[in-house]
């Protein structure tokens, strides 16, 4: 059956390039980095080009500021929990409502470790308010952890303008950038953040590497603790093939991103268009300008998500959603709670994620088949019109 | 992903009986938007033999919401309303053969716009209106401790967990979960004390001092402490003299104006239930 896969955000095809780059290192290629023969040692150019690659990506000073971890989940934790570590007389650390769970439920964990924190609302178009953090940093605060984009929403965050803010106040800043490394450009010599996190498979690479900027001169400690692997920064054996391929990933973003922006951004805007044209009492969730090019956030009234979801199944097309009945708990997204969207639309929200393997013909195929959905399942639901 | 059966596949797929029987005989509506599930049944009744002829659905909802909610009208049609009336959540979630336990809740909506379909034909109100003696334990999803009580008693509920599949009570903030586990104290004790009854009472084995003290110990361990960090609230154990047990509140139980409640009802039912029915739990201020 035809796929047509609009959930990228949730995770993306490894590219054939990345692929390739990573082969010889699962099958030939087998040596331990840390050895000292010949066999395993040389393979340390190899991590040390794609840390290049990643650094190249970020527009990073130096490639000693890139760690490896094992997955965007580690990244956050590493520099969250390093952090706090690292300043162990401040207990205060301030985030946002619309966090991913690998932040949020850290956060919520350290609350029950004597931490303060703060999670800073947003507005029904899910956009900060910067005087609110302004006036959350006090004398306690180690570490502010606000992301850059929305993985439900796409809503980017001023992390610029929030980098400038932690600097004049002395605060440490970790972003989780995870959704928007490879999708938009981020240079680290222009945006101040102190630490950075980003995850292989959201573009194009693997599952089970990711990588964390740590910018030089930000106070770290390791959280895996372990083997003097990266630099006595993160313990454990090197996932060498996996660590190549994200360096393959990082080196195709760099060449994609201006397409990502053009391209992608198009098929989008026509798939978001094409909804709101054909489809009645549907609403975008986030603000439309401040957003990821290949997010949109689509709430459909008066219907269920998990429903919409194996409609669109049998289609062959892979979308998700931020229903009750598909979050895994019976309250619906919390990132829609937080933006204050009305129950009758965050039910029916679903995200659909592009990626640059989406052709024109999967944005047709979809609007020819999503409106007979919607419109079956609300001759099903007795608030349908 | 959702592990339903074929049955709830081919049901949520090509749903029976979808739609509004105009003029209805009866009517249910159970659920809201909020809560997530919805439905809407209308039925069709031959007045001379109470027969249900016709059942349709309307369903907001997952695939097993729909799914149940189409099976039930499957169910029903041709029933008599005394028949019809002993129909059980079970019965719709076997007849697709199961739901994913944490989807139990779908089935139950099902019973209950049943019920409240054949309430209406007798006179009552479409929309079930509470009963001057229940009342809402989980305010997130509404559900009130009578609904809950059923739910343990009709599908055999142990645990807190299993109530939320049931019943969606303590799905949302959490924060009526204790209350939960009272509803199901109270249940079970009352049940206990109805087999024992026709029993010869138990003898408890004697414990020595020592004994005793690590028992009520580990059972404030494992049954209470937990509980009361939830809230962000704690308990210790001061002193013990034989039946009476000396614990000082810690945290947001102190000064809590339920925390006699929280002795009584918590502390002292759990080591009541776990040790001995004579201790007394006396709090240690200050």
């Amino acid at each position: 059956m035809r796929v047509v896969y609009l959930d990228n955000n949730a995770t993306s095809a490894v590219a054939p390039e990345v692929f390739e780059a990573m082969k010889p290192y699962l099958t030939e290629e087998y040596g331990n980095p840390s050895s000292m023969h010949t066999f395993g040692g040389k393979i340390r150019k190899n991590i040390d080009s794609a840390r290049a690659s990643v650094a190249s990506l970020l527009g990073a000073n130096d490639i000693n500021e890139i760690i490896f971890t094992s997955c965007g989940t580690e990244s956050d934790n590493t520099a969250i929990i390093g952090t706090l570590r690292s300043y162990p007389d401040k207990k205060h650390v301030i985030t946002t409502k619309v966090e991913h769970p690998a932040v949020l439920s850290l956060c919520k964990y350290l609350e029950t470790q004597g931490y303060r924190i703060t999670y800073l609302d947003v507005n029904s178009d899910g956009l900060l308010d910067l005087n609110e953090l302004k006036s959350a940093i006090d004398y306690d605060t180690a570490l502010i952890s606000i992301m850059h984009a929305n993985n439900e929403t796409g809503v980017l965050f001023p992390i610029e303008e929030i980098a400038e803010i932690a600097r004049l106040r002395g605060v440490v800043y970790h972003t989780d950038a995870v959704q928007s490394v490879g999708k938009i450009n981020l240079d680290m010599k222009k945006i101040p953040v102190d630490l950075l996190s980003l995850s292989g498979h959201k573009l194009h690479a693997p599952k089970g590497v990711a990588a964390l900027y740590v910018r030089k001169g930000t106070r770290f400690s390791p959280f895996l603790i372990g083997g003097h692997q990266e630099q006595g920064r993160r313990g454990g054996t090197e996932n060498v093939a996996s660590i190549v391929g994200l360096g393959t990933a990082c080196e195709l973003a760099r060449k994609n991103i201006i397409e990502e922006n053009a391209r992608v951004k198009n098929l989008r805007d026509k798939l978001e268009n094409g909804i709101l044209e054909k489809i009645s009492n549907v609403r975008v969730n986030g603000d439309k300008e401040k957003r990821l090019p290949n997010t949109t956030n689509i709430g459909f009234e008066f219907i269920e998500g998990e429903s919409i979801l194996l409609k669109l199944d049998e289609k062959g097309i892979a979308a998700s959603s931020g229903s009750a009945c598909t979050s895994g708990s019976l309250m619906p997204s919390h990132v829609l709670r937080a933006m204050g969207i009305p129950f009758t639309f965050i039910q029916g929200s679903i995200r659909f994620s592009l990626s640059r393997y989406n052709r024109e013909e999967d944005i047709d195929y979809t609007l020819e088949h999503l409106p007979s959905i919607i419109k079956l399942l609300r001759s099903i639901s007795p608030y349908g019109k | 992903m959702w592990d339903y059966t074929d049955k709830v596949k081919e049901f949520f797929k090509n749903p029976r009986n979808v739609g509004e029987i105009e003029n209805p005989d009866a009517v249910g509506e159970v659920g809201s938007i909020i809560c997530g599930d919805a439905l809407k049944l209308t039925l069709r009744i031959d007045k001379k033999t109470e027969k249900i002829i016709d059942a349709k659905f309307k369903t907001f909802g997952c695939a097993s919401a729909i799914a149940s909610s189409s099976a039930l009208t499957e169910i029903i049609k041709g029933m008599t309303l005394a028949d019809a009336s002993k129909v059980t959540n079970q019965d719709i979630a076997d007849y697709l053969g199961g739901l994913p336990e944490e989807k139990m809740h779908c089935s139950v909506m099902g019973m209950e716009a049943l019920e409240a379909a054949i309430a209406n034909y007798r006179g009552a109100p479409i929309k079930k209106e509470m009963v001057g003696e229940e009342k809402i334990i989980c305010k997130c999803f509404s559900v009130t401790d009578q609904k809950i009580i059923r739910a343990i008693k009709e599908n055999n509920l142990k645990t807190v967990d299993e109530v939320t599949h049931y019943t969606k009570a303590g799905g949302g903030c959490g924060k009526c979960k204790p209350e939960i586990q009272k509803l199901l104290n109270e249940f079970w004790e009352k049940e206990e004390t109805k087999v024992i009854a026709h029993k010869e009472e138990p003898r408890k084995k004697k414990l020595t001092n020592l004994e005793r003290i690590s028992l009520i110990k580990e059972t404030m361990e494992r049954e209470i402490r937990p509980q009361l960090k939830a809230d962000g609230g704690d308990v210790e154990l001061v002193d013990v003299d034989r039946n009476k047990v000396y614990v000082k509140f810690l945290g947001v139980c102190l000064g809590c104006p339920s925390a006699g409640v929280t002795l009584k009802e918590l502390v002292e039912a759990k080591l009541r239930e776990f040790i001995d029915s004579e201790i007394e739990v006396e709090e240690v201020k200050g």
